[in-house]
């Protein structure tokens, strides 16, 4: 009905696919269809809120810390579920939560905008930081190890972060900002380097169930392009300047064939995510068993957790533990370099843009 | 934990960690083009493998065996395949799909080599009991679809004929067949009915899987038309590294691991891939260094979703140069379909030697999971959550049941949107499309009765 009424108007002055009445103002990324502002809020937060119901993300009562970076992602993830939250009475607490890893004209910018978000949303903000839990600041991590291997501490150091975050807030969860366009990169990054293991899990919309606190992601199936533009219609206040200390270009290769890809075929991302769905895969394939570091006590599958090898390098002196080729504290140094390693190399996300 | 797939022959391949350094098969020595470890090695000079003769010297690669060492390592892996998975007995007949390109070339060529000395062995046996396996030579001529001037062609059809032809006897039959004859042979107008279906696919894409799976299915039919018992494809791991990369792209994680696997017994004529462990690079050079003569002319370009992968799989490879393996492997890993092994041979003319071999190797079904239904265009096996309501598999000819009845790939980029334009499409389908898929439920059965087999009694045995 709505295409006939349309086709009575004259070809230029097209009106908004859904609503019909509007004029359009976007193309919406991931379907091409031409809509207006207003039906691009409603399909793209509806969208979100049914990802929320049918994977029953949140219950009453429930304290969710949003890990807050201060970039798009997680900026409008706090905007689109403190509205959600109230809009259909999710009955949840949302909290923010950020992690200062200390690099300067980075995170200290990008922090300001997660304060004004504190304000503007109405939510509490927790900021833990790498000073204070590790006694080091990614600045000075830099200072001693040079640029080549720093992402490997960001990762540890940040996932790490995050849960201790959490405890401190007494949440159940963590909401992470994480978009298809993210899982999709995933899922392409464990096949190009023979993960089977994380390749069953990668495209769960919640993980860590047998960790400290889970995480979930309500942008799993949200593009990051809508994702730009409803933060840039909705005027949000977001940081948009990549990490300083991002050197990988392997990652750069998935990333850019991701953008090849929804180019000619917007639908190849949803796609992408089905496949890594529905892999065949035996459900033998095991993640190595979980215990906890003798030292600091997190879930490790080793002896010392990954943080504490790296802290202890670097304490010691010897910051290429746990990633050089020197000899280690665990008795699976080896294994555990390999690990670390393949997190630099094949990192999914740029370390800057919270990769938790 | 065991290798899911047995051309692992690293024995690392289950501790996951590792994989990205464990990569030092023999792929990564042959071409290992930047991490020079012995350089300083006076031997450097000499090929790796037999240290007597110096390596090949081409421009581009390093490589570090001479051309026996080489062509023999290859032929290894070849020799291999086939024999771990049982893909030709004596009492075959294969078919090789030979596109004009190196990979099927080689695969023609060490077809023949391995013929060839089943042949000297056959005539040098006193009593002659072991026959040799038959060759033959399938070439699908897509000039309805991709047209190239007539002289052209000619031209490469000579060349495919004198390539068949100057190989050693056995003699090979050669069957140059075009693409149109797909359809029934009593069919009217088959190159514009062909020309008509492939044109009302309006993605660029799925018009070249479309045309794909009717290669593969004029392939079958020439294969069943002249009594061949396998179907041979030069199928190398770079292809496949792609068509992993594609077929995740496409949503097709599920149907996935049922096309790469050395054997795909879906069909009639089982299709088997022994050039699955050998790199497009090798394939090449092979070509190169033995004058192996390629006529590239007959096929079709690539472009959308399938160009774009493939030149991803080229870059990343370039930058790792065991990068296709690895995607192979991680694809290997995933749990493939009670189709993927040639069926139990249980013929008492198979000699016992090959019959040990076979149970030797993993040939048993792991953890297959048995599917009934699969998608009439692609024939991928379906996973039940992605198939929309199916009401009855027999009415093909009703537009209603056969769009739900496919894969969501294939509806998405195969079939047209209008469903006004569906009936049209379906007419335009050549009938093997249905009838095959129907016979796949059929041969699906005989696979659920064979587990039952023992319960059944012997009256019902007219039922199948
Ligand atoms: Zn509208
Ligand atoms: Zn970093
Ligand atoms: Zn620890
Ligand atoms: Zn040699
Ligand atoms: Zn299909």
């Amino acid at each position: 009905m709505a295409e006939a009424e349309s086709k009575q108007r004259k070809p230029g002055a097209r009106l908004c696919c859904i609503c019909s009445q509007r004029r359009p103002a976007l193309k919406r990324p991931k379907t091409l269809e031409q809509i207006c502002r207003e039906c691009f809020y409603e399909v793209f937060e509806e969208e979100i809120h049914q990802v929320i119901v049918q994977n029953q993300l949140f219950k009453p009562g429930e304290r969710v810390a949003i890990g807050a970076s201060g970039g798009k992602d997680s900026t409008v993830l706090a905007y689109v579920l403190s509205e959600l939250n109230r809009r259909h009475n999710y009955g949840v607490d949302l909290f923010l939560l950020s992690i200062d890893e200390g690099i300067t004209g980075y995170r200290d910018d990008s922090l300001e905008t997660v304060k004004r978000n504190e304000i503007q949303y109405g939510l509490p903000l927790k900021i833990v930081s790498y000073k204070d839990l590790y006694g080091w600041t990614m600045d000075e991590i830099v200072k001693v190890i040079g640029l080549k291997n720093n992402c490997t501490f960001c990762g540890v150091f940040r996932r790490q972060a995050l849960d201790r975050g959490a405890a401190f807030l007494k949440v159940d969860k963590v909401a992470t900002g994480h978009n298809a366009d993210d899982i999709a990169e995933t899922v392409l990054l464990n096949i190009l380097r023979g993960d089977i293991a994380r390749l069953s899990r990668c495209t769960s919309i919640t993980t860590g169930e047998d960790g400290p606190i889970p995480r979930c992601k309500p942008f799993k199936y949200t593009y990051e392009k809508e994702i730009v533009m409803y933060a840039y219609f909705k005027r949000l206040d977001y940081f948009s300047t990549e990490c300083i200390y991002s050197p990988n270009a392997y990652r750069g290769f998935a990333r850019e064939f991701i953008k090849d890809l929804e180019r000619i075929r917007p639908r190849a991302i949803l796609d992408i995510i089905r496949s890594g769905e529905n892999f065949r895969i035996s459900t033998s394939t095991k993640m190595p068993e979980q215990g906890t570091c003798e030292r600091c006590g997190y879930i490790s599958s080793q002896k010392w957790c990954k943080a504490c090898v790296l802290l202890e390098g670097l304490n010691r002196g010897l910051p290429k533990l746990g990633i050089g080729r020197s000899r280690g504290l665990n008795n699976e140094e080896k294994r555990e370099k390999k690990q670390s390693n393949g997190i630099s190399a094949i990192e999914s996300k740029a370390c800057g843009t919270l990769d938790f | 934990m065991a290798c899911s797939s047995g051309a692992c022959q690293s024995n690392n391949c289950y501790k996951q960690e590792e994989e990205e350094e464990s990569e030092q098969n023999s792929i990564a020595s042959i071409l290992d083009a930047k991490r020079g470890t012995e350089s300083n090695d006076p031997q450097q000079s000499l090929c790796i493998k037999c240290k007597a003769n110096s390596p090949i010297s081409c421009t581009g690669e390093d490589v570090r065996f001479c051309a026996d060492c080489f062509r023999s390592n290859l032929y290894g892996k070849f020799r291999l395949a086939v024999s771990s998975h049982a893909m030709i007995t004596p009492s075959d007949k294969v078919l090789v799909a030979f596109s004009g390109g190196p990979a099927s070339r080689v695969a023609l060529q060490f077809v023949h080599e391995m013929q060839n000395r089943a042949q000297k062995n056959f005539d040098a046996s006193r009593d002659r009991s072991l026959p040799v396996f038959g060759v033959g030579v399938a070439v699908i001529d897509e000039s309805a679809i991709y047209p190239i001037p007539a002289h052209e062609f000619d031209e490469a059809i000579t060349e495919i004929k004198l390539v068949v032809s100057n190989l050693a006897p056995p003699t090979k039959e050669l069957h140059i067949v075009p693409i149109e004859n797909v359809y029934a042979s009593d069919s009217v107008d088959k190159r514009n009915r062909l020309k008509e279906l492939l044109d009302s696919v309006t993605d660029v894409t799925g018009k070249e899987d479309l045309l794909l799976h009717l290669k593969m299915l004029s392939l079958q039919k020439i294969a069943s038309e002249n009594g061949y018992s396998r179907l041979i494809l030069g199928s190398c791991t770079s292809r496949i590294a792609c068509h992993v990369i594609s077929a995740a792209v496409k949503g097709q994680g599920y149907s996935l691991s049922a096309n790469i696997q050395y054997v795909d017994a879906r069909w009639d004529t089982p299709i088997v891939l022994p050039l699955r462990d050998c790199l497009s690079q090798e394939l090449n050079l092979l070509c190169r260094v033995d004058g192996l003569k390629t006529v590239e002319l007959l096929n079709g370009p690539s472009s959308g979703i399938n160009h774009l992968v493939s030149s991803f799989v080229a870059l990343l490879q370039e930058e790792n140069p065991s990068r296709e393996c690895t995607i192979v492997r991680t694809a290997g890993k995933l749990t493939p379909f009670h189709f993927n092994r040639i069926p139990e041979i249980s013929d008492c003319n198979v000699p016992l030697a090959t019959r040990r071999r076979q149970k030797r190797f993993s040939l048993q079904p792991k953890e297959s999971i048995s599917s009934e239904s699969f998608c009439p265009i692609c024939i991928s096996p379906l996973n039940k959550s992605e198939m929309q309501t199916l009401s009855g598999f027999g009415s093909f000819q009703s537009s209603d049941t056969f769009s739900p009845s496919c894969c969501p790939s294939c509806r998405f980029q195969i079939l047209p949107k209008d469903p006004h334009s569906m009936e049209h499409f379906i007419s335009l389908l050549p009938q093997p499309l249905a009838a095959q898929s129907k016979h796949d439920i059929g041969g699906n059965l005989n696979l659920l009765r064979e587990q039952i087999q023992d319960f059944l009694l012997s009256d019902s045995d007219s039922e199948t």
